[in-house]
């Protein structure tokens, strides 16, 4: 169970390039989150805060393998990632960075602001605005392993070393 | 026990007699393709942090293509970085500024039917025109791989796409693949495999099955795959690989496929996809007369060597129009050394065009291709996200090779069917 975040609640077809914009991937991973969705909501990666959470529509990430469009989420203090549904590559990588990462068909009942607290092993996100609880499809057993380990190279690291 | 083609390749991968769409398996890979950006610059570090290295470096592959041309210092030192790790190791090939490596990978003989391969780049699907199994990973995802020479995946569903009959002149591969972003919309195969099927698919060489599989990711699917014909064996058995295998690597005629759509190739139509998704598009006529900064063609989708003749059967004799700035950025250098011996590129510098590195160039907003502010160009490449290809406020238009080439020369969009 993570503490409350705040939503940053966004629409449908959220891409990587919108995410991670093709002309800072070259440069450091903090200049490049500092762009993030700054063609959407050119305040987002200015005052989005440690601990919150972000909320899209449906195919959140679609587009390119590039990794860095959920690692900039997580530089900037996403601690979870709710949408209606992913593109399979974002949803992976995100998953793999020990980001816990939720299909939730019900996240355009979440308004920009609201506290939610999310019980990811449960699939439940709790509105603490609107009282209500939203389900989500619950993560494979070998996923929440995974994000409980903090992501796929802590995961791996654990195993390799036979602990 | 029927399966499709993907399942089989699952199984066969994951050890098990047969697999279900649903199953969670851990497959072992047969092949990990890389290149300059998500390769060894992000790996590295992960593998050092685990103590360990390339499971088997003869299943290893780097092709580097994202900064290839590129000058600035960030662009040098990773192509340095990239280079030192991949000569150290040494890995089954290391391709530097050949092409793109969505279409060096099969051109240097890496692929083959059934193999279960994956990729660092979304468009990784392309490897499915040769029966394979080729699905993209990011950075982390490819570290584990190359640490365990394995990865999970969730057994897909399999979307069939049944193209009948024989797409008319000046119609290509691309027209299909945005008619079918348009109709099944931008994540329609979501988690899915798609596989093409039909006499239209028969009928298609292996660079128009390319776009086919390339775009499955347009749709949201894992891999887009053709099963092996004639057509393939002969294009594998031309850059050294053989094949005897290939009838084990087929979908069983009852197996269970989740749908299947079934597109007229001989009515399909030229289309267009407006800005700023693949599945905007629309037949040609919905947008010819739009004015146009820019016509390129280019990356893994549109410029291979049968892209660059459905431009010079357009061009050939005909001058751009003024004012319209023509790229064509060969997807590898071997395609543009065949298309330069066979005066495929002559006809096109003649008509206006300047000749481009082999490299992703403005597919991914690099080089000197990219759009300012406020310009609309159209392109033969196979996503228009906003401020891909350039400045934010750019519009990009996304065609065939054909449309692309007739509209360079119209100075707007236009159908190329009236230019053949």
């Amino acid at each position: 169970m993570s503490a409350p975040g705040r939503a940053w609640v966004y629409g449908d077809d959220i891409n990587t390039d919108l995410l991670a914009p093709a002309a800072y991937l070259k440069g450091s991973m903090e200049d490049l989150a500092s762009h993030c969705l700054e063609d959407l909501d050119a305040n987002f990666a200015a005052t989005v805060r440690e601990g919150d959470v972000f909320v899209a529509g449906a195919n959140l990430g679609i587009g390119s393998s590039r990794e860095q469009a959920p690692q900039a989420l997580h530089i900037l203090g996403i601690r979870t990632i709710l949408a209606k549904s992913f593109g399979r590559i974002f949803y992976r990588n995100a998953l793999n960075l020990g980001i816990p990462t939720l299909v939730c068909p019900q996240a355009d009942r979440v308004r920009s602001g609201d506290r939610l607290r999310i019980d990811a092993s449960a699939g439940v996100v709790h509105n603490l605005n609107t009282g209500e609880d939203l389900s989500c499809e619950p993560l494979p057993d070998h996923l929440l392993e995974m994000v409980g380990d903090g992501g796929l190279i802590p995961h791996l690291k654990k195993k390799l070393s036979g602990s | 026990m029927s399966m499709t083609l993907a399942e089989k390749i699952l199984a066969r991968a994951s050890g098990r007699k047969r697999v279900r769409p649903g199953d969670i398996v851990t497959c072992q890979v047969d092949l990990a393709m890389m290149h300059d950006s998500s390769g060894p610059r992000r790996l590295a570090p992960m593998l050092e942090e685990l103590g360990v290295d390339v499971w088997d470096p003869g299943k290893a592959v780097i092709i580097t293509d994202h900064f290839v041309g590129e000058s600035d210092t960030d662009s040098v030192q990773i192509q340095a970085l990239t280079r030192n790790w991949a000569t150290q190791r040494p890995l089954r090939g290391y391709h530097e500024a050949q092409g793109i490596c969505h279409v060096v990978l099969p051109e240097r003989g890496h692929l083959r039917p059934g193999m279960f391969v994956v990729g660092g780049d979304s468009h990784s699907t392309t490897g499915g025109a040769f029966g394979c199994f080729m699905t993209g990973l990011g950075a982390t995802d490819m570290a584990g791989v190359l640490a365990t020479g394995s990865t999970w995946m969730r057994v897909p569903e399999t979307l069939r796409v049944r193209v009948d009959g024989v797409l008319g002149p000046g119609v290509a591969a691309k027209d299909v693949m945005l008619f079918l972003c348009h109709e099944i919309g931008i994540n329609g195969a979501g988690y899915m495999a798609a596989e093409y099927t039909g006499s239209g698919v028969t009928a298609m060489a292996m660079d128009e099955r390319m776009v086919l599989s390339n775009m499955a990711v347009e749709i949201g699917a894992k891999c887009g795959i053709v099963a092996a014909d004639d057509t393939t064996l002969n294009w594998l058995a031309g850059v050294g690989v053989e094949v005897n295998d290939s009838d084990d690597w087929q979908s069983d005629p009852d197996a269970t496929v989740a749908r299947e759509i079934t597109i007229d190739a001989a009515g399909l139509m030229p289309q267009v996809a407006a800005p700023h998704s693949p599945e905007n598009s629309a037949p040609v006529d919905t947008h010819t007369g739009t004015a146009i900064d820019q016509a390129y063609i280019g990356a893994c989708t549109g410029a291979k060597l049968d892209d660059l003749r459905m431009v010079a059967r357009i061009v050939e004799g005909q001058q751009v129009a003024e004012g319209v700035r023509f790229f064509v950025a060969p997807a590898s250098v071997r395609i543009a050394e065949e298309a330069e011996r066979e005066g495929t590129l002559e006809s096109l510098r003649a008509a206006g065009a300047t000749i481009l590195p082999s490299a992703c160039g403005a597919c991914i907003g690099l080089g000197p291709a990219r759009l300012g502010a406020g310009e609309v160009g159209i392109s033969s490449s196979s996503r228009n996200f906003q401020g891909r290809m350039g400045d934010p406020s750019s519009q990009t238009y996304l065609s065939s090779p054909y449309t692309v080439a007739a509209s360079a020369l119209a100075g707007c969009i236009a159908d190329p069917r009236g230019y053949l």
